[in-house]
């Protein structure tokens, strides 16, 4: 273990909020669909990871990045309106627990269809942004645009569910289903809008991490487990909880990787999650009951 | 009260069923001799890996079929295979010490992580999250100590000179051995089934996974039940953990820790039938029967030749593909189906 | 305006409405009265859609609500305030009103159905960002109430609007009853306090165990002893 308390330890802590944008933008799209139809997508890494070989084999193939990102954010969010309709929908009536479980298959039919299809290799799409320095720190441009982006979406997404009809609804319609006819709402088309808008989410996401990480059929199961426990940590559904808890994840796994082996940072993140539940088991800012 | 009903136990065999068949099963090995002399190897192994997952997934049921879906098992068979071929390897402990070791830290940090969720009544999303994060962190443990765990690639328990050996718990070589004992773990766990289906127990469980408060109400310590189902099941998933370690003799995060694994024992017991005595069985035949046709096929197939090891991907893609099939069209799995049919057909005879 | 005959309906192995046949003519308002359980909610659950019925047939302006999906049904112009308000707790008092407005007919007129229920309801003008859930029971039932006429109804439903509110603000509730009257809205209004209702409303039928046991003007019900005799007490 090497950890000191110099400059480099505050260029970890930054970067630890740089991180913390992304894992929040992700958290954000994963409670979101929670919070409306009540469904935790256990597939939901596995869907960023589809939006990052959408963006690359796109980029790769000619098209600028731009559009190749607006293509990969609408490939995943119709991605998720599918997931919806073709796996989501016929359980809604089953037990909650079987809906997760469903999700689950489609993690392991999405990562073995992206082996078959992309191969097991690992991909980069060879954008180099560069970095910026400050006072003998150094910070990756891609990191910092990812945070920038990542806020921007989620600002994005509260003036479209605070100020739109169609956003009250979603608001409405996750803490009161059956009235909605009443209001003339058609729920089953929230819940679609719901799953695409979630997808676009995860769809932003990928974006953001493809100029960072190499792609590679199982990196969802690297960052999924990690949304979860965001989300969890928040309070499922709470989408003040889930940014919050994206700060503090993240300082563990920069602070932490920083001091010691990658895993160990990850780690210790784990064992605070369970300690942060068992002291608080709605989350930090749930509602439960 | 009124509203707590017991589901009555289905899919047991009668005794003269369950004879012929233990009878069936320990001729197994002969009828392989003689009538596939030169495969006898290949078949035994995969039975053996049949009868080692469904010890796994009964002990899974045990709690599943009361509303406990956890996702920490990947983290029990883990710690119960690590810590034995660790103490092996790096202390020479003999797995006859080393597996009870490992089937208490597993049952320990079952136990550690159950007793607060089940007191504050963490359950449904929250209770398989949770779960899954300590197999997460089973997991982070086992790739970053990676100097005795071999990290992500994973170790092997060292060779025992001469082959089979009763202190080293290596039996490996000898496929017929390895096959009854094998049989002997899946006996233990329908024997456990059995026992805890009997038991006062269960019925309080029953209970206790339609409601909660009545339950209570009614004088049952829903937390002491719910905390004795947990141990035992994590306990046998520790002891099939470390088994399968010493029979395959490979460990890795893939193969015996981690999400992948703790999915893989959900949907086999989900697809064979979550509440019925040989419903884990069946699945564990039918989802390693199932990825070894597909592994055969895809191999004798063109499409290696195309896609490369790609294509072995290919039997995780139906494999995934049939789980959400199963979970919309057949909830209660292949057996609990096949026998409500039947019980249908019986009840709608006049 | 509303025409409901022989319509049956009920739950997974209990029905609950036998062969109800009811018409409600425009700018009437019509009370239904019954005891607890004898298919006051129901009746206002089929007509809004919730419920499917199992039989009969129901129109509003000669056009057939059956073969509606429960959201279109908004469209034809009949708003339901249902029982206990079911407001959206966690959301502002705007916000409620404008998912009154949500249909495409209402949306295009939002800010104007606005200015009228605040100019209607002034209270819910001084409260319109605080949280619906963290109001009085009075202030949530004229906000419910107020979300029903954001979408421009003919004809409002109100299932047991007095319930469970304080003596006071009962009567405050059926003053609210008589403004949206005197807007020229058609009322169909269940209730458990008979005296009350028969107040406010022109006609009433009795429902009993599912089936239309009396009906006839207010003043008659009030007369009427099997009234009397059941909800009156004495």
């Amino acid at each position: 273990m090497d950890c000191q308390l110099d400059i480099f330890f505050l260029e970890a802590i930054l970067n630890g909020v740089l991180l913390a944008g992304l894992l929040a933008l992700l958290a954000l799209g994963l409670n979101l669909v929670f919070g409306v139809i009540d469904v935790v997508w256990i597939c939901y890494a596995e869907l960023v990871m589809i939006g990052m070989y959408a963006i690359f084999y796109a980029y790769t193939g000619g098209v600028p990045f731009p559009l190749a990102a607006l293509l990969g954010i609408l490939a995943v969010a119709a991605t998720g309106a599918l997931l919806h309709w073709v796996v989501i929908r016929p359980v809604l009536d089953q037990p909650p627990i079987n809906q997760l479980l469903v999700t689950g298959g489609v993690l392991f039919f999405l990562q073995a269809v992206a082996t078959m299809a992309f191969g097991i290799e690992f991909r980069s799409l060879g954008i180099r942004l560069g970095s910026t320095g400050f006072a003998d720190m150094t910070f990756a441009w891609s990191r910092i645009l990812a945070f920038v982006v990542a806020l921007a979406g989620m600002l994005a997404l509260w003036i479209f569910l605070s100020r739109t009809f169609l956003g009250t609804a979603i608001r409405a319609i996750a803490q009161d289903r059956q009235i909605m006819p009443l209001m003339g709402v058609d729920a089953s088309r929230i819940y679609l809008v719901t799953s695409a808008v979630g997808g676009g989410l995860a769809g932003l996401g990928a974006v953001l991490m493809v100029l960072q990480y190499d792609i590679y059929p199982q990196i969802g199961l690297q960052f999924g487990p990690l949304i979860f426990m965001i989300c969890v940590l928040g309070g499922l559904g709470s989408m003040a909880g889930g940014f919050v808890a994206a700060f503090l994840i993240s300082q563990f796994i920069a602070v932490g990787g920083s001091c010691m082996a990658t895993e160990w940072g990850y780690a210790v993140a784990f064992l605070f999650f369970m300690v942060a539940i068992f002291i608080r088991p709605q989350g930090l800012f749930g509602v439960r009951g | 009260m009124s509203r707590v009903a017991l589901r009555p136990t289905r899919g047991i065999p009668p005794l003269a069923w369950s004879a012929l068949g233990a009878a069936a099963l320990l001729a197994v090995p002969i009828l392989i001799r003689y009538g596939a002399p030169g495969s006898e190897r290949y078949y035994l192994h995969i039975l053996i890996q049949i009868l080692i997952w469904s010890f796994i997934y009964t002990g899974w049921s045990l709690m599943g079929r009361f509303g406990l879906t956890s996702l920490g098992h990947g983290a029990f068979t883990g710690i119960g295979a690590y810590t034995t071929v660790l103490l092996w390897n790096v202390a020479g402990l003999s797995p006859w010490l080393g597996i009870p070791v490992g089937i208490g830290l597993a049952t320990a940090a079952a136990l550690l992580v159950a007793y607060p969720c089940f007191s504050l009544r963490i359950t449904g999303h929250y209770f398989a999250l949770m779960t899954l994060a300590l197999t997460e962190f089973v997991r982070l443990c086992i790739v970053g100590w990676r100097d005795y765990t071999g990290g992500s690639l994973g170790t092997q328990p060292q060779r025992a000179p001469g082959g089979v050996s009763i202190t080293a718990l290596q039996f490996e070589p000898d496929r017929v051995l390895s096959y009854y004992i094998a049989l002997a773990l899946w006996a233990l766990g329908l024997w456990m089934w059995l026992r805890v289906d009997r038991s006062m127990d269960r019925y309080a469980l029953d209970a206790a996974s339609q409601d909660e408060e009545a339950a209570a109400s009614v004088g049952v310590d829903v937390t002491r039940e719910k905390l004795k189902i947990t141990g035992l099941s994590a306990a046998m998933c520790a002891l099939g953990g470390a088994v399968y370690g010493q029979y395959q003799m490979y460990i890795g995060p893939d193969t015996i820790a981690g999400l992948g694994v703790s999915l893989n024992i959900v949907f086999g017991t989900i697809a064979g039938g979550l509440s019925v005595l040989l419903g884990p069985t069946v699945g564990a035949v039918f989802t390693q029967l199932l990825s070894e046709v597909l592994r055969v096929a895809v191999q004798g197939s063109g499409l290696t030749a195309q896609l490369g090891s790609a294509a072995l991907a290919l039997d995780t893609a139906i494999y995934g593909a049939l789980l959400i099939f199963f979970i919309i069209y057949m909830p209660k799995g292949i057996l609990g189906t096949i026998l409500e049919a039947r019980r249908r057909r019986r009840a709608g005879a006049p | 305006m509303l025409e409901l005959s022989g319509i049956s309906a009920g739950y997974a192995g209990a029905q609950t409405l036998f062969d109800l046949s009811m018409r409600v003519e425009a700018g009437e308002a019509v009370a239904v009265i019954g005891a607890n359980g004898a298919g006051k909610t129901t009746l206002l659950r089929v007509i809004s859609g919730m419920l499917p019925a199992r039989s009969g047939s129901m129109t509003m302006d000669g056009v057939s609500l059956r073969d509606s999906p429960p959201h279109r049904i908004v469209e034809t112009g009949i708003a339901h305030v249902p029982e206990s308000r079911r407001l959206f707790p966690r959301l502002s008092v705007e916000s409620n009103l404008k998912m009154g407005a949500f249909i495409p007919a209402a949306r295009a007129r939002f800010r104007e159905r606005l200015d009228y229920v605040y100019g209607l309801f002034p209270r819910l003008k001084e409260r319109r960002s605080q949280l619906a859930g963290t109001m009085s029971g009075g202030e949530q039932q004229m906000c419910a109430i107020g979300r029903a006429l954001m979408s421009g109804p003919k004809l409002v439903l109100l299932d047991e609007p007095s319930m469970g509110l304080a003596p006071v603000v009962v009567q405050q509730v059926f003053d609210l009853v008589r403004r949206i009257r005197q807007e020229g809205y058609t009322v169909l209004i269940v209730e458990q306090n008979v005296r009350q209702v028969l107040k406010v409303a022109d006609r009433g039928y009795l429902i009993e165990v599912g089936r239309i046991r009396a009906g006839g003007t207010a003043a008659e019900l009030l007369a009427s002893d099997a009234v009397r005799d059941a909800y009156m007490g004495i």
